[in-house]
């Protein structure tokens, strides 16, 4: 897992065009040269900036086919990786609702091609200016379209950040105040699959029972269970959590903490006040440097807060070339963008009155191009194929010939291969014969600590089992004892 | 390393205390053994070493508890993190993160370790466990024996002195918990951990433990001893050592290799008889119908489950590959196999929650996946892996009118039902203060109130005490014999030994083995009770088996 590859080059010949190409071409992914999480997330941002400033149909489209290719190209199989097509159908669901509430409400956008004339309902005199039914223009339905095309896009974004970064590694960038903020909601990200689980189970339950198990109806009815297995399952996390030394403090001198409490309030203080008096009309003097004082009294608040916890970052992202290049190609194209929005406002933002053609303008079309470096800057991530053993629960590397379906009882009675506990009966005639012929030393009647003998025993009836294989190479002596790594706390004080 | 000095704890609001006037010392490098039936505090006292009970749960301690020199009442659970590692019932409630490798370093980045020591622990977790494989795999892909394995590495990464373990290996086939066992004794033997540890599974621990605590029931003060010396008290124990205690032998053997030493005697007695079937020959079909719990009559000959190359897909995984199964009326079949074989997808699939992608399937005459759930409840009914999902209601009588209700009989036939399974239980009692057996055999009540002639059961033991599974035993052999198919799917041979006519063994989703109990249970030292192999190789699967025998002979 941990062996260097992918960057080496399978091709020994070619030209040295060809060697080097090999050279750049990007690294498996693995957790070492993994890009930074926060990089994705500036790439998927700086998309949606990109977006923002326009509503040219084309360039939107070409916006969410650049973000879609990135994903599939880089994205892994984990399971938050699969939150882009829940993030892609709620985009398409945003639209349809912007389109139906134009259709309904009417829209501001004058237009002469009436599609339709939807009857109006006559609304009460203190409603005065909302509308509910009445003429659908075609102008109208397409500014719709283009504005919820806009929201979409800007979630498909962030569903490509989402996608392409660990949402919890990003959270552990955070600074050490904020750590334990972080940790929550760590949790409550990773408890929203496990409300999604229950949820299936409990209508799949209800069916047992003998109760329809599609519709409204059902879902509301398994809202309590599902409610009370939530907080079933975070009380048993939060003792978990807590034995497992969460929220543990380092002793701090209580001028210190008084300090820290005293700027972070003061500091939020001065922020409110400092925003107040920018937004005001009689305080923008004023307003500037408190704000700023605020922050920084903020900022000094959460690094002295930080002395507080005790806590270390195991293998922190590192942020690398590839992560400026993710980054950057993010940043180049919102700039790109903005730069369009004053050179060519008219392409960027084409007028819905008159109907037009939508055309896709050459510069911030090509502008938007940057955006795809991720795809072939970022490490590849790994795939089930080249990993072994694919993300399913049991390792599909267990295809065995089985020549034999019913067991036959003579070859492998209890007592004559006891020491292949795991083979199934008929599953592997070798390992059958090889148990029968075993040494007795490796038989479990002769030894109390079995689980490690038979493992070691015989390796083929457990090679099915991954991490099974991992005994193989012990000796044959029962009992277990061989050496190992030595005692992981042996060398370390205990910290306290 | 541990002291328990006489103490009681108890809960809020309970009228006796959980755990009573407790001492006991257990020396550095121990493997200490829980043992009781189900409510007799044994969570309550593995949780008192990490000092949950009572800084988490509530409720009054009287005494002390000194873990490494740290009394707990002063110390909070997270100030005793470096000396105690906790792995609960659930692993799935025990992990914060997402990956294998940051679940192992979350603990040490909690306790502040520097990074350099953090990332050689790790490396050495990994090759302990034999994670090394997993490191970057989301836990949620993980198998039951590989998440239990997790688990355990992740509290160890901290270098913990003491492991409190409540259930390593109740949810685990017998392969995956021999890895778990395996991991344990290493720590014990080479780490010189102390592991304090509680289990129902006797028969897979007892021979591994140094010491044994008995918690013997409510009132009873709590007794501390040698394994065998305990085994001869304990009202809860593997079959080895029902064994023993019949042949008379002492000490009591705890292994099948002590007890094969000295089973010389007992094999000769057993010499020439042939054991009586452990179960009835299957009944004709429709024998008899009169009891309250029996099938109703279906209009079906032949058998009354039928798989025929059954495929059945999550996803894009292929999770049955052309499955064949057929149960008459009157059989039981116990489903065997690894975590992860498509044990419970096979039952899923006979009550039409998985369409198949392939192949038919027909329950009672009808087709799961396209009948009504109202309807299919009188077809076949399914206890699932966690009964509670099944209850809704807040008294048992509530549940009882709601499962009348549901499969349209008489008002009163699942409160007659239940008394008949369950005599004496509360009908305004919670269902969620049962215990866990008597809150499957609610559920199995409300299951068979539509008296399906099909009955599915997915890991009815899990959490079952002896006499809990005792009386679930009893109790299935009389559905049996009334006429029902009982399809069950299980990781626990001796319940498959005790109770089924025929044993299907899955792997990978195809069936690998399928025959008679007896057979294929003594044919395969995995799935081979104690008993059989302690007695092997004459054809004994249960101690009433040999019981009756000796009997007979005297």
């Amino acid at each position: 897992m941990t062996a260097p590859r992918g960057s080496a080059s399978p091709a020994s010949g070619g030209g040295p065009v060809r060697r080097t190409a090999e050279r750049l071409r990007a690294p498996r992914a693995d957790r070492s040269n993994a890009v930074h999480a926060g990089a994705w997330w500036i790439w998927a941002l700086g998309l949606a900036t990109a977006a923002s400033r326009t509503s040219d149909p084309l360039l939107l489209a070409l916006v969410a086919a650049v973000a879609g290719y990135v994903v599939a190209a880089r994205r892994t199989d984990a399971p938050w990786a699969r939150s882009y097509g829940a993030f892609l159908r709620l985009g398409v669901f945003v639209l349809g609702v912007r389109v139906v509430f134009a259709v309904l409400l009417g829209s501001p956008i004058p237009g002469t091609h009436v599609l339709v004339t939807l009857p109006r309902v006559p609304l009460p005199g203190w409603a005065q200016g909302v509308r509910v039914g009445g003429p659908v223009t075609a102008e109208g339905v397409v500014f719709a379209l283009r504005d919820g095309m806009k929201l979409a896009v800007l979630l498909v974004c962030v569903g490509a950040a989402n996608a392409l970064a660990n949402p919890a590694r990003l959270l552990k960038s955070l600074p050490g105040a904020l750590y334990e903020a972080g940790v929550a909601v760590v949790v409550a990200m990773t408890f929203a699959p496990h409300l999604v689980a229950d949820v299936a189970r409990l209508r799949a339950a209800r069916r047992l029972r003998g109760r329809p198990d599609r519709g409204v109806r059902a879902l509301l009815q398994v809202g309590l269970p599902v409610l009370e297995g939530a907080l079933e399952r975070s009380v048993a996390l939060a003792a978990a959590m807590d034995a497992r030394g969460y929220g543990r403090t380092a002793r701090v001198p209580a001028g210190v903490r008084r300090a820290t409490a005293a700027l972070t309030l003061g500091g939020l203080l001065g922020v409110c006040a400092g925003t107040y008096g920018l937004m005001s009309s009689t305080g923008a003097g004023y307003g500037l440097p408190v704000l700023l004082a605020g922050l920084a009294a903020a900022v000094a608040g959460l690094r002295l807060g930080g002395r507080r916890t005790v806590r270390t970052r195991y293998r922190p992202d590192r942020w690398g070339v590839r992560a400026w290049l993710v980054a950057g190609s993010g940043v180049a194209v919102a700039a790109l963008l903005i730069a369009a929005s004053s050179y060519a406002p008219a392409a960027l933002d084409p007028p819905a009155y008159p109907l037009t053609a939508p055309t896709l303008p050459l510069w911030p079309a090509l502008s938007l191009l940057p955006a795809l470096v991720p795809a072939f800057a970022a490490p590849r991530p790994d795939t089930p194929a080249a990993r072994g053993n694919g993300d399913r629960a049991v390792p599909p590397t267990r295809k065995r010939p089985r020549p034999n379906a019913r067991p036959s009882a003579p070859t492998t009675r209890a007592d004559d291969a006891p020491d292949a506990p795991t083979a199934l009966p008929g599953d592997d005639p070798d390992a059958t014969a090889r148990a029968a012929g075993d040494p007795p030393t490796a038989r479990p009647s002769d030894g109390p600590n079995t689980p490690a003998a038979r493992g070691d025993g015989d390796p083929a009836a457990r090679a099915g089992d991954g991490p099974g294989g991992e005994r193989r190479g012990a000796g044959p002596e029962p009992g277990g004892r061989r050496p190992h790594p030595s005692r992981p706390a042996a060398t370390e004080p205990p910290v306290s | 390393m541990i002291r328990f000095e006489n103490t009681t704890i108890t809960y809020d609001g309970a009228t006796a205390p959980a755990l009573r006037a407790l001492d006991l010392t257990i020396p550095e490098g121990e493997l200490c053994l829980v043992v009781g039936a189900s409510g007799t505090g044994k969570s309550t006292l593995l949780n008192a070493v990490n000092g949950l009970v009572p800084h988490f749960t509530g409720g009054t301690a009287t005494g002390r508890v000194t873990v490494a020199g740290r009394d707990t009442r002063t110390h909070r659970p997270r100030e005793l993190a470096d000396v105690v590692g906790t792995v609960g019932q659930d692993p799935a409630s025990h992990f914060v993160t997402d990956t294998v490798e940051d679940e192992l370093a979350y603990g040490m980045e909690s306790l502040g370790v520097p990074p350099e020591t953090m990332r050689r622990r790790v490396e050495e977790t990994l090759d302990l466990l034999g994670l090394a494989e997993l490191r970057d795999r989301p836990i949620a892909t993980l198998s039951g024996g590989q998440r239990q394995r997790v688990a355990i590495g992740s509290v160890l990464t901290v270098g913990p002195q003491v492991l409190v373990l409540d259930e390593p290996t109740s949810a685990l086939d017998p392969g995956a918990a021999e890895e778990v066992l395996a991991v344990l004794q290493r720590l014990v033997h080479d780490l010189g951990t102390t592991v304090l540890m509680a289990e129902h599974r006797l028969e897979r621990v007892v021979q591994y433990a140094d010491r044994v605590v008995l918690l013997p029931g409510p009132g009873a003060e709590p007794v501390t001893g040698e394994p065998a010396e305990m085994m001869a008290l304990s009202p809860v124990h593997p079959p080895v050592v029902a064994l023993g205690r019949l042949a008379g032998w002492s000490p009591l053997p705890l292994s099948v290799r002590d007890a094969r030493r000295r089973a010389a005697g007992l094999r000769d007695r057993l010499a020439g008889r042939a054991p009586a079937p452990v179960l009835a020959r299957v009944p004709a079909a429709g024998l008899a119908h009169g009891s309250a719990c029996g099938p109703a009559r279906v209009p079906v000959a032949g058998p009354l489950v039928r798989c025929a190359g059954l495929r059945v897909r999550h996803g894009r995984t292929e999770v049955l590959h052309g499955v064949d199964l057929t149960v008459a009326a009157g059989e039981t079949v116990a489903l065997m196999g690894r975590n992860g074989a498509g044990k419970s997808t096979l039952l899923s699939a006979l009550v039409g929650l998985h369409p198949p992608a392939g192949g038919g399937v027909e329950v009672a005459g009808a087709v799961p996946h396209r009948t009504r759930p109202a309807e299919l409840l009188r077809h076949a009914g399914l206890v699932p892996q966690e009964p509670r999902d099944l209850l809704y209601a807040d008294t048992v009588a509530a549940e009882c009118a709601a499962a009348d209700h549901d499969a349209g009989a008489e008002p009163g036939s699942c409160a007659r039902l239940l008394a008949e399974l369950l005599p004496g239980v509360d009908p305004a009692c919670h269902p969620r203060d049962l215990s866990e057996g008597q809150r499957l055999t609610l559920v199995l009540a409300l299951v068979l109130t539509a008296r399906p002639p099909v009955l599915l059961l997915d890991e009815p033991t899990r959490g079952l005490d002896y006499a809990a599974k005792a009386r679930l035993v009893a109790l299935l052999r009389g559905l049996a014999a009334q006429g029902h198919a009982i399809v069950l799917a299980t990781h626990d041979v001796e319940l498959a030994a005790d109770l089924a006519h025929r044993v299907v063994i899955l792997a990978e989703g195809e069936v690998v083995a399928d025959g008679p109990a007896a057979e294929v249970v003594l044919s395969s030292p995995a799935f081979a009770p104690q008993v059989a192999k302690v007695l092997a190789p004459a054809p004994w699967l249960t101690v009433a088996q040999v019981r009756d025998a000796l009997e007979a002979a005297s």
